[in-house]
C-alpha cells in the first residue's frame, strides 16, 4: 500500500469524474524518459491479458521505474486500488509527417459498467502542437459508443489536444473518445499506453478528508462546451450516479436532477381510503 | 457518376447542432470535399465553421439531411450515445477537367 500523502484528494477524483482524465505535467524525471525511449525503440515484451501488474515489467525497465514512482503508485491505487491486473499496452507512434490524424474513438467496446478501467498515457518526450498530441475530447466518458462508430465527428467544441513537456502522464477513464492527431513535424511521436483492471470494488479509495469541500460540488456541475441543451443535463445525472458509486453516498445529487426523478411517494395521507376501498367505491 | 456529375463535385458539412432546431448552436463539426482542394481530419480546428445551421444556410449550404427524432428507448432514458442532432449539408462545386 502506498504512501497516504501519494493518494488522490476528492477535488481530483472528482475531476477524474466530470472530465474523464486527469493529467500530471513532467511526472517522470529524465532518466526514466530517456531510457523509455530507448526501450519504446528496441521494443517490448507484453504479457497475458490478467497478469497482476506487479509481475509484468522488470523492476531496473524504464515503464517498471515509473510505475514504481509512488505519485504513480498513488493514482492507481486511488483509482484502481492496489493490485490491479494488466489488460494490455502498446507503444503508440504517428509517423513524421502523417498528414491525416486517427478517427476519433473509444478504445475496447461498448461497456456499460460503473466499475472502470484506466489506462495510463505515458509521453516520454515533449509533444509541441504540431506534434498532436493525443486529442480528448473530455467529459465524453459517459457516452454509450462501440469503439469507431464517431469516426465521422471531426471537430467538437471543448476538445483538448494533448500538448505537454516530457514525462507527462495522463490517466483516463476507459470510455473517454480520444484520437492520435496528425504529425505534422518531421520526427516520429511515441506514446505508450497501459490499461489496467480494477481488482477490488471502487470504493473511497484514494484520501477522502476532503470529501465534505464544497469545491467537489462545483466540479461534478461543470458544463462543457459540447453538450447539447438537453443532453447535457443527463451527463450530469450520469456523473451523479458515479460519484455515488465510489463515494457510497445514496443520496448524492448534483443540482436535483436525480432526486427530482426519483421522487415518488408512498406515503398515504392520513384519513385517505385505503387503495381497496377506493376501488370498491368506484365499483 | 462521371457522366452524371460530370465535373460538378460535392462537398459535404455536417453540423451537429445543441437542439433540434436548425438555428441552433453549432457543437461540432466536419468538412468532406469532394473537389480534393481541402482535405479535413480530426481535431483540425477548434473553431466552428459557422455558429448555427442557419447561418451555413445563408452562406450557401443546402440542407440534405433533418435528423428524425426518435423518442428514447424503455429503460434508455437517462443514457447518452451519439449526438441527436445531425444536419447534413452540401455543396456542389465544379472543378478543372
Amino acid at each position: 500500500m502506498v504512501d497516504h500523502r501519494y493518494l488522490l484528494n476528492s477535488k481530483q477524483m472528482a475531476s477524474f469524474v466530470t472530465e474523464g482524465y486527469l493529467r500530471f505535467d513532467n511526472l517522470a524525471p529524465d532518466t526514466i524518459n530517456q531510457a523509455a525511449m530507448r526501450e519504446f525503440e528496441a521494443g517490448m515484451r507484453g504479457a497475458p491479458y490478467g497478469t497482476p501488474l506487479s509481475d509484468v515489467y522488470a523492476q531496473d525497465s524504464a515503464i517498471g521505474r515509473l510505475l514504481a514512482m509512488p505519485e504513480v503508485q498513488g493514482i492507481i491505487q486511488s483509482l484502481v486500488g492496489p493490485n490491479p491486473l494488466f489488460d494490455h499496452h502498446a507503444i503508440h507512434v504517428r509517423q513524421a509527417n502523417e498528414a491525416a490524424a486517427q478517427h476519433l474513438h473509444g478504445d475496447a467496446v461498448i461497456d456499460t459498467r460503473q466499475h472502470f478501467d484506466i489506462q495510463l498515457m505515458y509521453f516520454p518526450h515533449a509533444i509541441p502542437l504540431e506534434m498532436g498530441g493525443t486529442l480528448l475530447v473530455p467529459g465524453t466518458h459517459f457516452r454509450r459508443i462501440n469503439e469507431s462508430e464517431i469516426g465521422r465527428y471531426q471537430n467538437m467544441r471543448g476538445q483538448l489536444p494533448m500538448v505537454c513537456d516530457s514525462g507527462t502522464l495522463l490517466v483516463l477513464h476507459h470510455g473517454i473518445w480520444h484520437c492520435g492527431r496528425q504529425n505534422t513535424t518531421g520526427r516520429i511521436r511515441y506514446m505508450f499506453k497501459i490499461r489496467l483492471n480494477p481488482t477490488v470494488r471502487q470504493l473511497r479509495l484514494w484520501n477522502t478528508d476532503d470529501l465534505g469541500d464544497p469545491e467537489v460540488e462545483r466540479i461534478l456541475a461543470k458544463r462543457y462546451p459540447w453538450f447539447e441543451d438537453a443532453s447535457g443535463r443527463l451527463e450530469i445525472m450520469n456523473r451523479s450516479r458515479l460519484w455515488r458509486f465510489l463515494t457510497g453516498n445514496p443520496e448524492y445529487d448534483t443540482d436535483y436532477w436525480l432526486t427530482r426523478v426519483e421522487n415518488m411517494p408512498e406515503t398515504l395521507l392520513a384519513g385517505a381510503p385505503a387503495q381497496g376501498s377506493l376501488h370498491r367505491q368506484l365499483q | 457518376m462521371g457522366v452524371l456529375m460530370g465535373n460538378r463535385r460535392q462537398k459535404v458539412l455536417v453540423l451537429y447542432l445543441s437542439n433540434s432546431a436548425l438555428d441552433s448552436n453549432v457543437l461540432a463539426w466536419s468538412i468532406y470535399d469532394g473537389t480534393g482542394k481541402e482535405a479535413h481530419t480530426t481535431g483540425d480546428s477548434d473553431v466552428p465553421p459557422y455558429k448555427t445551421g442557419l447561418e451555413a444556410m445563408r452562406a450557401g449550404w443546402r440542407v440534405i439531411q433533418f435528423p428524425q427524432l426518435i423518442p428514447p428507448y424503455p429503460g434508455d432514458e437517462y443514457s447518452t450515445s451519439f449526438y441527436k442532432h445531425e444536419f447534413i449539408f452540401e455543396q456542389l462545386e465544379d472543378v478543372d477537367g
